[in-house]
Order: structure tokens, then C-alpha cells, then sequence
């Protein structure tokens, strides 16, 4: 739909362009392009229809949703999806599973990626160059290549279908060793000749000093492995085998391909309850967002 | 992500240590600065000091390093010459090793073969029209419009963030037919859409329109990055020159935008050549094994408990993986 504007934009206008040479007024003037506030309009609208509907289905009976044509607005909104999806099929406890996992994960990196993030970048030690070149080589990796001997592993550690089995792979990663060290390379090293002047320990000069410092990093990487780890679903669909440990995305994967794959209510009421407090998340912190993927380009 | 960052990090890599490093190794025990001062045997313990800071604080890194990643990328490397199978679990020694049987036996397995082609189909149309809507988007956001650049920034982003399970589980009622969302929109312009899921011909274009839409996302705000990069005065030097629009994107902004370009072509294809979530939940790799892929392949290996084999399958996507990100770090370095 939008394929076809990247060459238009500026076809309109090459006259009165050329005239006007304030840098920040290469886009013409406003209400010239209401037709490309209509396309994106329209492309906007595709975009996010899959979420209105997914909404405003979850609140509909199961005869509504199967009715030809779909409807948008539910005749009789309901709240029974969602009190069945958390009485009758425990989605409380997939909920807590996902937040437990997560938040472990989250601050496993944040802790163990700095500390490793600053020792790389301000510190001389034996062996910094071999650590550097390992953690990087790693990087290229996909992860369905340790898939395999991880959940051996993790099954002979007798850990297969218990919370750390789910989180214990995930608390450091490459990435965030390369993103913490990058950011901590850009501090001044002042700030570490200081501290040892004043007489702080080593340790502590990264605790006090360096770590506060590193505020827009750790969001970043808080936020970008929080994300991960919420929507992570090949490992926790393979580790967690009985329910009570199920993640969310597991859960609604297992219900959607299993006996209830026919109950549509509940599998959108389900896709809800997975998506919304990402997108609350999201929402709140999009700027910070945004730029962690412009500068690292991670999804 | 892993393309860019392995260069940039190598490229720097080298350079910070060495102001720290190179004059304390050639003079060991005098001063580490030009004017530092201090007694040798001072400044020999306070390197000591730093050494075992530096130490306790990689430790903890290091050894979940070790056990969760560089571990099982060698011993992955191990099983997928063995014919380990899941009832070796608790007997390591009893497995033998093969040679490269279980590579042949991938290669020549018809279910693979078909998996790659599928994977192949994925990638080569996926990743073009992933790009050309995030590239257009990009565009239109940056020099098309004014107001509510955000907005629209917003929204195209959206469905980045989300779970592709969730995802794949809503996208499924959408493309029901009849009484799918997608193919009523189609009927109001008087098309009769396929039966998507069910047609062994139209699943895998619903599968790669599904990923188009959660992913452009992505590269629209490193493609909006890029795109900032490139100095307006090269287009008002270009409009007076009498460049019409079209010319200036093809002449001005893509050779400037090159860089970029590679960067999100190498990761929007590692992606896509590990595509698994949208299969699992959206066909099981059906109908008649059009979607299955590389990735789904492999979980099902692993599934029957075969882990050699499933181990040699994953390798070999890891070597596509290398392959493909090579080829295009040579055809557009080539011309830069």
C-alpha cells in the first residue's frame, strides 16, 4: 500500500522547493501533501487494526465471532473471556511465570553486562583480549545453533521444568556486554583516576562513580531484554513441560494449536492479556525505546 | 544486530587498550603515564589491585558465559557428528560418532529439502518487501510530512515489540476464510480472497505478509536514522540541478544510505532464515508441509528426539546464515 510513495513525496513540488533553501524546509508546505497524510492514514489504520480487533473481540461471545462478515463492535461486551481465562485455565499463574522470568533475566543483565561492560573498557587485566574476542565471536550465533546441547544441559542439571530452567540460560549476553562496554568507552577516564585518588576501592569506583552514569545504557538494555525475554517462546515451550510453570506466550501458543483451539473468545482474550502490558511498557517509555533501536539496531 | 556490532566492536576493540596497555608492558614497574609519578612497587600493586577488580567483576559474566553459551556451541558442533538421541540423556558415553551422517541424512531428506525451498521462498520475498515498506514509510516520514511524524513513528512500530505467538494466534482469525477480517476488506473491493491458510498455495504469502507487517517496523526507524544522515543542501544542490524526485532518491539519498541499507538487510535476513514462531502457531507447518522451514524442521528432530540430527540441521542454518551475511557484505560493499 505504502510501497508506491516512497518516490512520489516530492514529485509535486521541485518548483518552489528549489526556491526555498531553509534547510528544515525540504518538506514543502504543509496541506501539499494531503494525500500522503491520507495514504499513511490508511497504512496507519492497516497497521494497527489486527490490535483493535483483537480487543474488541476479546470482549465478544464465541456465536459474534463467528459470524460472516466480522463485526467490530461487540453486541454484548462481556468480561466471561477473560474471568474464564483466569479461573478456569490459570492464566494468573502463566502471568507471574512470565513477570518472574523476566524481571530475573532483566536484572541478570544489567547487573553481570556492566560490571563486565566497565571492566572491558576502563580496566587492564590478563586475559581482557581473549574475553573481548569470545564474547564477540558469540554475537553472530543463532540461538537455534546451542539450542540442542542447552537443553541437554539444563535436563542433566535436573533443572528442565522448574522457574531457573527458564531463566538461567538468558541472564547474561553478548549483546550487552558490547552495548555497556561501547557506552562506558564514551565516559571520561577521569572519573576513575579521581576515585583512586580519593582513595575508593576499585570495586566501589563502579558501583558509586560509573554505574550512575550508565542510566540511558541500562535502560536501554533493561528494556530491550525485558521485551525479549517476555515474547522468548522456543525455550520456555521446551523447558517448562508441566503447566504451572508455562510462560504466557507458551500457554496461548499450547491452547491456541491444542483442545481449545476452537474457542476463539478465550484465544483473543489470551493474545490480549500477552500483548497489552508490552504495549503499555512501550508506550511509556517510547522515546527511549526508539533510540535503543536507532543506535543498536536490535529489535 | 550481530553484523554491525562484530565489526564495530573489532574496530574499536584494538585501539582502547592499547594507550593503557602498550607503555605498561614495556616498561613494567615505573610509572604507567608520562607524569604520574609514584614509587615502581606502588603503581605493581595497584595494576595488581585493578587485574583483581577487573577479575571479580567478570567472573560472574564468565561463567554463566561458559556454561550457557560457549559450551553448548562446541558441544553442538560434537552431537551433530554423534547419533545422539534423547535416550542418551543420561548415558553421554553410549552415543557413536558418525562422521557426517547426519548431514547427508538432512540433505537428502525430502521433508528438509522442502523445508529449505519454504525457508528460501520466506527470505527471498520477505526480506524485499519487509525493506520497501519500511524504506517507503521511512521516506515518507522524514521529508513527506510535517505533523504527526511521531504519531505514525508510533504506530508502524507497534507491532515490533509484540509477542509473534499472540500475534500469530489473532493473524490466524484474520486470514479466515470466509469471515476472515482481511478477506471481507478484500470483498468490499470486489475480490474474492484465498482460502490463506488453508490453500497450500497462498499460506506461505499470508505467512511472509504477516512477518512484513510485524517487522518493518524495525528497519523504518534505523532506515529514519539513516536517512537524517543525509545533508539537505546535497538535495537543493541536486533540485537546482533539475533532478526531479525520483532522481534525487536514486542518485542522493540511496548511495548516502548504503551503509544503512546493509546493516538492515543482514539482520532482516538472519531473522527471517530462522523463521519458526509463525509456523508453529499459525500452521503447523501445513497444509501439506508448504510452510514447514529450516527452523520448525529441526524443532521437529529434536521433538522425535534425534538431537544429532536436529544438532547438524541447526549448523546448517548457521552456515547459510554466515554465507548469505557474507555474500551481501560483498555485493553492496562492492560498490561503495
Amino acid at each position: 500500500m505504502s510501497v508506491d510513495t516512497a518516490p512520489r513525496p516530492t514529485t509535486r513540488a521541485p518548483g518552489p522547493k528549489a526556491a526555498r533553501t531553509g534547510s528544515g524546509m525540504v518538506g514543502s508546505s504543509q496541506g501539499s501533501r494531503w494525500w500522503l497524510y491520507v495514504i499513511l492514514t490508511v497504512a496507519l489504520l492497516a497497521v494497527i487494526a489486527p490490535f483493535v480487533w483483537m480487543v474488541l473481540g476479546s470482549f465478544k461471545g464465541e456465536g459474534e465471532l463467528r459470524q460472516v462478515p466480522p463485526t467490530w463492535l461487540p453486541d454484548n461486551p462481556s468480561l466471561d473471556n477473560y474471568t474464564q481465562l483466569f479461573s478456569k485455565l490459570n492464566f494468573g499463574q502463566f502471568f507471574t511465570n512470565s513477570i518472574v522470568v523476566a524481571v530475573v533475566v532483566t536484572a541478570g543483565n544489567l547487573v553481570f553486562c556492566s560490571m563486565l561492560g566497565y571492566a572491558l573498557a576502563m580496566l587492564d587485566f590478563r586475559g581482557k583480549k581473549a574475553i573481548f574476542i569470545a564474547v564477540m565471536g558469540t554475537l553472530m550465533i543463532p540461538g537455534v545453533v546451542t539450542f540442542v546441547p542447552l537443553f541437554v544441559l539444563v535436563a542433566n542439571a535436573g533443572l528442565i521444568d522448574t522457574l531457573p530452567g527458564l531463566f538461567l540460560p538468558f541472564l547474561v549476553s553478548p549483546f550487552g556486554v558490547f552495548l555497556m562496554r561501547q557506552f562506558i568507552l564514551g565516559l571520561p577516564r577521569d572519573l576513575l583516576d579521581a576515585g583512586r585518588v580519593d582513595g575508593a576501592g576499585e570495586l566501589r569506583i563502579f558501583w558509586k562513580i560509573i554505574l550512575p552514569l550508565c542510566g540511558p545504557a541500562l535502560a536501554t538494555l533493561g528494556i530491550l531484554t525485558f521485551l525479549g525475554s517476555w515474547n522468548n517462546f522456543l525455550w520456555p515451550l521446551v523447558v517448562a513441560q508441566s503447566e504451572d510453570k508455562y510462560t504466557l506466550p507458551v500457554a496461548l501458543a499450547l491452547y491456541s494449536t491444542g483442545q481449545n483451539s476452537t474457542n476463539y473468545g478465550l484465544l483473543l482474550a489470551g493474545a490480549t492479556v500477552v500483548i497489552i502490558p508490552i504495549l503499555i511498557v512501550f508506550l511509556i517509555f517510547q522515546k527511549r525505546f526508539i533510540e535503543g533501536i536507532a543506535t543498536t539496531g536490535l529489535k | 544486530m550481530t553484523a554491525q556490532t562484530g565489526t564495530t566492536g573489532s574496530s574499536t576493540g584494538p585501539v582502547t587498550p592499547s594507550p593503557v596497555t602498550a607503555p605498561g608492558r614495556l616498561d613494567t614497574g615505573s610509572s604507567r603515564g608520562a607524569g604520574d609519578g609514584g614509587s615502581p612497587g606502588r603503581v605493581g600493586s595497584a595494576r595488581r589491585r585493578e587485574g583483581r577488580a577487573a577479575w571479580i567483576l567478570a567472573i560472574p559474566f564468565c561463567l554463566l558465559f561458559l556454561a550457557f553459551t560457549a559450551w553448548p556451541v562446541i558441544q553442538s558442533l560434537f552431537m551433530s557428528i554423534t547419533d545422539t538421541k534423547a535416550k542418551d540423556l543420561r548415558h553421554p558415553f553410549s552415543v557413536n560418532i558418525v562422521g557426517l551422517d547426519n548431514f547427508t541424512k538432512a540433505l537428502s531428506d525430502p521433508i528438509f529439502r522442502k523445508a529449505a525451498a519454504n525457508t528460501a521462498y520466506f527470505v527471498l520475498v520477505g526480506v524485499p518487501l519487509t525493506l520497501v515498506l519500511a524504506l517507503a514509510a521511512a521516506v515518507a516520514l522524514d521529508k513527506g510530512i510535517t505533523r504527526f511524524r511521531a504519531v505514525f513513528r508510533l504506530g508502524f512500530y507497534m507491532p515490533v515489540i509484540t509477542s509473534i505467538v499472540a500475534v500469530a494466534v489473532v493473524w490466524r482469525f484474520l486470514l479466515q476464510d470466509p469471515g476472515g477480517l482481511i478477506n471481507t476488506v478484500l470483498g468490499w473491493f470486489g475480490i474474492t480472497g484465498p482460502n490463506w491458510l488453508g490453500d497450500p498455495n497462498w499460506s506461505m504469502p499470508a505467512l511472509i505478509m504477516m512477518a512484513a507487517w510485524r517487522n518493518f517496523g524495525t528497519a523504518m526507524i534505523i532506515f529514519l536514522a539513516g536517512l537524517q544522515a543525509v545533508p539537505a543542501e546535497l538535495h537543493e544542490a541536486a533540485a537546482i540541478d533539475g533532478a526531479n524526485a525520483w532522481k534525487r532518491f536514486r542518485h542522493v539519498t540511496m548511495p548516502l544510505l548504503r551503509p544503512t541499507l546493509l546493516f538492515v538487510l543482514v539482520t532482516t535476513s538472519i531473522g527471517y532464515l530462522q523463521v519458526f514462531e509463525e509456523p508453529f502457531v499459525m500452521t503447523k507447518g501445513g497444509p501439506l508441509n508448504s510452510t514447514i522451514t529450516v527452523s520448525y524442521n529441526t524443532y521437529q528432530q529434536f521433538g522425535f528426539g534425534n538431537y544429532g540430527l536436529a544438532s547438524a540441521m541447526s549448523y546448517l542454518i548457521f552456515v547459510v546464515i554466515a554465507i548469505v551475511t557474507a555474500l551481501q557484505f560483498r555485493l553492496l560493499r562492492e560498490r561503495t
